[in-house]
C-alpha cells in the first residue's frame, strides 16, 4: 500500500520496542464486543489507473462549463480563474499546513491571510475582514448572530431579495438563540421601503439587504442604512466582492456588517463548495467577530511578523462562551481570493466587473427582443437578470440543455409566484456569439 | 544563538505594488460598455476605486513562492500535531478534484445533467455510513464543528419531535472547544463532565448528571488523551436509560478504522472530518468537510437537501419536512468529497483497518521512545496519539510551548501543546500511519535532545526558535494594538 511506509520488519522492530507481540496487543481497551468482527463492506480497492478510470467516468456524466455554455448564477458564477492560482495552492507548502498556530512556522499562511483582510476590507470599504466562514450563506448566518449579540435584541429583518438559500441557513443558525426572522417585501424585485420601515423597530437587532439582489436587481442600500440606523439596528449587507471593482463598497453606503460568497474570486464552481463566505465589520465590532484573525506585531529582534490574535474570542479558548463555534474555515479559497486579487489588480478587476456588466446588459437586450420573453423587475441590474418567459422555464432549460447551454435558473422551486421566470447570470468569460447562440435557441424553444 | 542578519523575504502584495503593472488577461469587450455604463445609476457606482495591487505575473508567482517557503506543511515537515491527523495528502485525489466535470460544474447544473456527482455524492456517503455503522450521512456540513452543530441540533429536533424539553448537553471536561462552542450555538446549557485521573469519563460524575432535562452526551472517541474508553458502551447504554442521546465526535476517527464503529458502540450521531482521517489537505485551516452520520430515528431530521438514488437516477431530495434545514448554500463541500471518496476507493477495507492500525503502532513506538524522557499523561497502551506533559521540564524552566519552538529548530513541527486542558505542560503528539518509523526515530531523537538540553542548557532553548524566518513573536503587542490590515506608509 503506498501510503504506509511500514514494512512487515519495522513493524516487528517496533513492536518488540514496546514489548508486544502484536498490534493487536495495543487494542486491549477495545470491549471484545464492541469488535467489528468482519472487514469493512466496501467497493473493493482500486489502483491509481482503475481509480483514475472510475473518476473520469463520472465526471464525464456532468455538464460542466467547460463544455457547456453556462448562464447559471443564483450564488456561484463562472468567472475566469487566471492559471497562476492554481499552481501556487498547490504548492505543498500552502495547501498541507495546518492553521497557524505556530506562527514562527507559519509566517506565510499569516502574510497571506494577511494580505486577504486587507484587499476584502479595502473592497468592502470596511475596517476589518476576519480569515473567512464556510460560504455565504454561513457568513451571512454569523452576521445575525453577532448583530444579535452586540445589540442584545432578537428581531432580524431580511430582505425577500436576499437569496432563499441563504434564508435558510440563517433560519438554521438563528434557531438555537430563538431570533424571530421577519421578511421584508420586494414586490417589483427590490425592497418596498415603506414596508421596511414598518417592520424595523426597537426589537431589530439587523437589517439584512442583498445588492444586486438575488433577481440581480440592484438595492438602495444607503436608504435601507438610514431606516436601520434610525431604530439602532445594525445593516448588514450580503455582496458579491467581484462586483466591488465597479458597484460601491456597502461600507461607503451606510454597512456595519459586509458577508458574502467569495467564489468568483478565482475559487473553482465544484458543485457547489468548498467556497469562501467573506466577512467584514467596522473597527467597533471586532471583539465580537467570529472565526479567526491574523494581526501584525514584532518578533524578538524587532523584525515584523503575523500572528493569530484576540483569540479570546474563539472556541479553543473561550468553548461555550465563543463568539462561534468555527474552527476550520477556508484558509486555502482565502489564498485563491488573495492571488486572485493580486492578479487582477486595481484595473482588472474594474474591467472584469465592467465585462460582466455589458455583456449582461447585451444579453438581456437580445433576449428581450424575441416576443414573448421580456425582463419581469424594472429595477436596475448588473450581471443577472429576470427574465419571464412565455413557456416553463423548466423546460426551455430542458431544451436548451441538450444544445449544450445552461440558460439559466429556473425561480419556480425558490418562490412560487415566480414559476414563469428564469435568472440569467452572465460573466466576463461569455462571448458575444454565446450569447447570439443563447438568443436564437431560445427564440426557439418558446416560439 | 542570536539570528544571522535579516529573514531572507519580508514583503506584502501590497508593497510590491507599481503603478501601471499589470498580472492579467482578460479580451477586448466584444459588446458596448459606455451603453451598459449608463444603465446603471451613479450612487450605485463606486467612487473612489478600490487599492488592489498593480503587479506583473511573475511578481505574483514569486512573491506566493516566496511566502509557501515561510510555511512547514506536511509535504515538507513531520506535522505530529495531536488530534490535526497531519497524514500524506496524496497527489491523485488533487488531480481528480480538478476534472473539469467535477470542478467545473455549476451546483445549479439540472440534476439530470449531473448525475455523475450526485452518484459521487451518494456512494461516499454510503461508505462513510458502512465505516462508522450508521444508517444514514448527510455531506453537507463544511467543517467538523458545523457537523457538530447539524448533530446537535437534529437532537434538539428529535427531543422535541417527541414532546419532549430537555435543556442540557453534557460534555467531557477534555472535550476539544467545538463541542461546548457548538452544544451553545444549538441553544442548551452546557455542564462539564469531570475525567479521571487516567483521561477516561469518570462514569460516576456522569451518572449524577443525567437526568430528564439532559438531552445528549458529547464525547470523543478515542479520547482526547489518545486512549479507548473501555467503559464506552456501558457509557452509551447508561445515556439510552435516561433518554440521552450519545454524540461521537470523530475527530479521532483515525484510530479505529475497521476496528470498531461508532454505530456498533452505541452511538446515534457521528460526525466526520474528512481532512482529517481521509486525507483531504488542511490548507493552512481549511476548508475541510464535517460530514454528519446517524442513526434511523434521527434521519428525518438531517440537513436538505438530501441525495437519494431512485434505480439508476440520483437526486436531490428537498420534500424532508423534519429537517434541521440547511448549514451552507449548497450541498457541501463536493471538491473535498471528491478526494475523500477517491482516497476511500484507493484503500478499500483492507487498507483502512492497515492505516488505523499502523497509526497505533506509530503512537505507541513514540510513546514507548518518550516514556523515559517525558511524563506520560495516561498509561498505555494508546490509540493513534498519545499526550506527554512537560511538566518536569517546566520544574527546570522550560515549558511545552518551549520544547515545541526548539523542535521547529530540529526541522519538525511541534505537537499540539496545552490540549487537553486536564493535562498540565501537554505535548499531544499524532504521528499518523504515513510516517516511516525514520522519521519517527528522527522525531524522537530530537524530543530526548531537548529534554537533555533542558536540563544542561534551558536558556538556549529559551531562545529558540532561531532558524525559521521569525523568531518569537509578541502575541501581547498584536492583541493590545490591533493592526489587522496593511496600510500605505503616510
Amino acid at each position: 500500500m503506498r501510503y504506509l511506509p511500514n514494512t512487515p520488519q519495522n513493524q516487528r522492530a517496533m513492536l518488540d520496542a514496546i514489548g508486544a507481540r502484536a498490534v493487536e496487543d495495543l487494542l486491549v481497551k477495545i470491549p471484545a464486543k464492541a469488535r467489528l468482527s468482519r472487514p469493512l463492506a466496501l467497493p473493493p480497492a482500486l489502483a491509481e489507473t482503475a481509480l483514475v478510470r472510475h473518476l473520469r467516468a463520472l465526471a464525464a456524466e456532468n455538464a460542466d462549463a467547460d463544455r457547456y455554455t453556462c448562464f447559471l448564477g443564483a450564488g456561484a458564477y463562472d468567472h475566469y480563474v487566471p492559471s497562476p492560482i492554481n499552481h501556487l495552492v498547490l504548492r505543498g507548502e500552502f495547501f498541507t499546513a495546518y492553521t497557524p498556530y505556530q506562527p514562527e512556522a507559519s509566517q506565510g499562511t499569516l502574510r497571506t491571510i494577511y494580505e486577504y483582510q486587507t484587499l476584502i476590507a479595502e473592497l468592502t470599504g470596511m475596517d476589518v475582514a476576519n480569515a473567512s466562514i464556510y460560504d455565504g450563506a454561513s457568513s451571512l448566518a454569523e452576521a445575525a448572530l453577532m448583530a444579535h449579540a452586540a445589540t442584545g435584541r432578537g428581531e432580524v429583518v431580511l430582505a425577500a431579495g436576499v437569496n432563499p438559500l441563504y434564508r435558510r441557513v440563517v433560519a438554521t443558525y438563528c434557531g438555537g438563540p430563538g431570533l424571530r426572522l421577519r421578511e421584508a417585501p420586494a414586490p417589483d424585485g427590490v425592497l418596498d421601503l415603506e414596508a421596511i420601515r414598518r417592520l424595523v423597530g426597537a426589537r431589530t437587532a439587523a437589517v439584512v439587504v442583498q445588492s444586486p439582489n438575488f433577481y440581480g436587481c440592484l438595492e438602495d442600500v444607503a436608504a435601507v442604512a438610514e431606516i436601520a440606523h434610525a431604530a439602532g439596528a445594525m445593516l448588514v449587507v450580503v455582496a458579491d466582492p467581484v462586483n466591488l471593482g465597479v458597484l460601491e463598497a456597502p461600507g461607503r453606503l451606510g454597512a456595519d456588517i459586509v458577508v458574502g460568497e467569495g467564489q468568483g474570486l478565482g475559487v473553482p464552481l465544484s458543485y457547489g463548495g468548498p467556497y469562501l463566505g467573506v466577512f467584514a465589520a467596522r473597527q467597533e465590532l471586532v471583539r465580537r467577530m467570529p472565526g479567526r484573525l491574523v494581526g501584525a506585531t514584532v518578533d524578538l529582534d524587532g523584525q515584523r511578523g503575523f500572528v493569530l490574535t484576540l483569540q479570546a474570542r474563539e472556541q479553543h479558548i473561550r468553548r461555550a462562551k465563543a463568539t462561534s463555534n468555527i474552527c476550520t474555515n477556508v484558509a486555502l479559497c482565502a489564498l485563491m481570493a488573495t492571488v486572485y486579487a493580486a492578479i487582477l489588480g486595481k484595473r482588472g478587476l474594474v474591467e472584469v466587473g465592467e465585462q460582466c456588466m455589458a455583456k449582461a446588459h447585451y444579453a438581456a437586450g437580445r433576449l428581450t427582443a424575441i416576443p414573448g420573453v421580456s425582463l419581469r423587475f424594472p429595477a436596475p441590474f448588473f450581471k443577472e437578470f429576470t427574465l419571464r418567459l412565455p413557456k416553463s422555464p423548466e423546460r426551455v432549460v430542458a431544451r436548451l440543455a441538450r444544445r449544450r447551454i445552461l440558460a439559466g435558473v429556473p425561480l419556480k422551486a425558490w418562490d412560487r409566484r415566480l414559476g414563469d421566470c428564469l435568472l440569467v447570470a452572465v460573466t466576463e468569460q461569455r462571448t458575444r456569439e454565446e450569447i447570439d447562440a443563447l438568443a436564437a435557441a431560445l427564440a426557439e424553444a418558446v416560439a | 544563538m542570536a539570528r544571522r542578519g535579516k529573514p531572507a523575504y519580508d514583503k506584502l502584495v501590497f508593497e510590491l505594488s507599481s503603478p501601471g503593472r499589470m498580472a492579467y488577461s482578460l479580451p477586448a469587450p466584444d459588446v458596448d460598455v459606455e451603453a451598459a455604463r449608463a444603465q446603471i445609476p451613479a450612487r450605485y457606482r463606486r467612487a473612489q476605486p478600490a487599492e488592489l495591487p498593480e503587479v506583473s505575473e511573475f511578481d505574483v508567482v514569486r512573491h506566493y513562492s516566496r511566502l509557501s517557503q515561510m510555511n512547514y506543511g506536511v509535504d515538507t515537515h513531520f506535522y505530529p500535531l495531536g488530534s490535526c491527523t497531519m497524514k500524506y495528502n496524496p497527489k491523485i485525489n488533487e488531480d481528480m478534484a480538478r476534472l473539469p466535470g467535477f470542478a467545473r460544474l455549476h451546483p445549479l447544473t439540472p440534476e439530470a445533467h449531473a448525475q455523475g456527482a450526485l452518484r459521487l455524492v451518494h456512494e461516499l456517503a454510503a461508505m462513510l455510513a458502512e465505516i462508522a455503522g450508521m444508517d444514514a450521512v448527510s455531506l453537507q456540513p463544511a467543517a467538523g464543528a458545523q457537523g457538530e452543530l447539524a448533530g446537535v441540533l437534529m437532537i434538539r429536533a428529535y427531543h422535541a419531535s417527541r414532546g419532549e424539553q430537555r435543556t442540557k448537553v453534557l460534555v467531557p471536561d477534555s472535550a476539544h472547544g467545538t463541542n461546548p462552542a457548538s452544544t451553545a450555538l444549538a441553544g442548551y446549557e452546557v455542564v462539564e463532565v469531570k475525567s479521571d485521573a487516567t483521561g477516561e469519563v469518570d462514569v460516576a460524575d456522569l451518572e449524577r448528571h443525567l437526568g430528564p432535562d439532559v438531552a445528549a452526551f458529547m464525547i470523543t472517541v478515542p479520547n482526547t488523551l489518545g486512549n479507548f474508553e473501555p467503559r464506552i458502551v456501558e457509557i452509551t447504554e447508561r445515556c439510552h436509560a435516561a433518554g440521552v442521546q450519545v454524540y461521537m465526535d470523530g475527530a479521532n476517527l483515525n484510530a479505529i478504522l475497521g476496528i470498531t464503529r461508532p454505530g456498533d458502540l452505541g452511538f446515534d450521531v457521528c460526525h466526520f472530518n474528512l481532512h482529517k482521517t481521509f486525507t483531504t489537505p488542511h490548507g493552512g485551516g481549511g476548508p475541510g468537510a464535517g460530514p454528519v452520520g446517524v442513526k434511523a430515528h434521527l434521519e428525518p431530521f438531517l440537513p436538505v437537501p438530501l441525495v437519494t438514488r431512485r434505480g439508476d437516477r440520483y437526486a436531490l431530495d428537498w420534500k424532508r419536512p423534519k429537517s434541521i434545514g440547511k448549514l451552507q448554500a449548497f450541498w457541501g463541500n463536493v471538491g473535498m468529497l471528491v478526494r475523500a471518496h477517491a482516497y476511500i476507493r484507493t484503500m478499500g477495507a483492507d487498507g483502512l483497518r492497515a492505516v488505523s492500525e499502523n497509526a497505533v503502532l506509530n503512537a505507541n513506538y513514540v510513546m514507548k521512545r518518550l516514556e523515559a524522557h517525558y511524563d506520560v499523561a495516561a498509561p498505555g497502551p494508546c490509540m493513534h496519539e498519545c499526550v506527554l506533559s512537560a511538566r518536569r521540564q517546566k520544574k527546570l524552566g522550560v515549558t511545552a510551548m518551549d520544547v515545541a519552538k526548539r523542535l521547529l529548530d530540529l526541522g519538525f513541527y511541534a505537537p499540539s501543546t496545552y490540549f487537553p486542558l486536564i493535562v498540565e505542560e501537554a505535548l499531544m503528539i499524532e504521528p499518523t500511519e504515513t510516517e516511516s518509523k525514520e522519521t519517527l526515530d528522527a522525531f524522537c531523537d530530537a524530543m530526548i535532545q531537548i529534554a537533555r538540553e533542558a536540563e544542561t542548557d534551558p536558556a538556549a532553548i529559551h531562545e529558540a526558535p532561531v532558524t525559521t524566518p521569525v523568531r518569537r513573536l509578541d502575541q501581547t503587542k498584536a492583541a493590545r494594538e490591533p493592526t489587522l490590515r496593511w496600510r500605505p506608509p503616510a
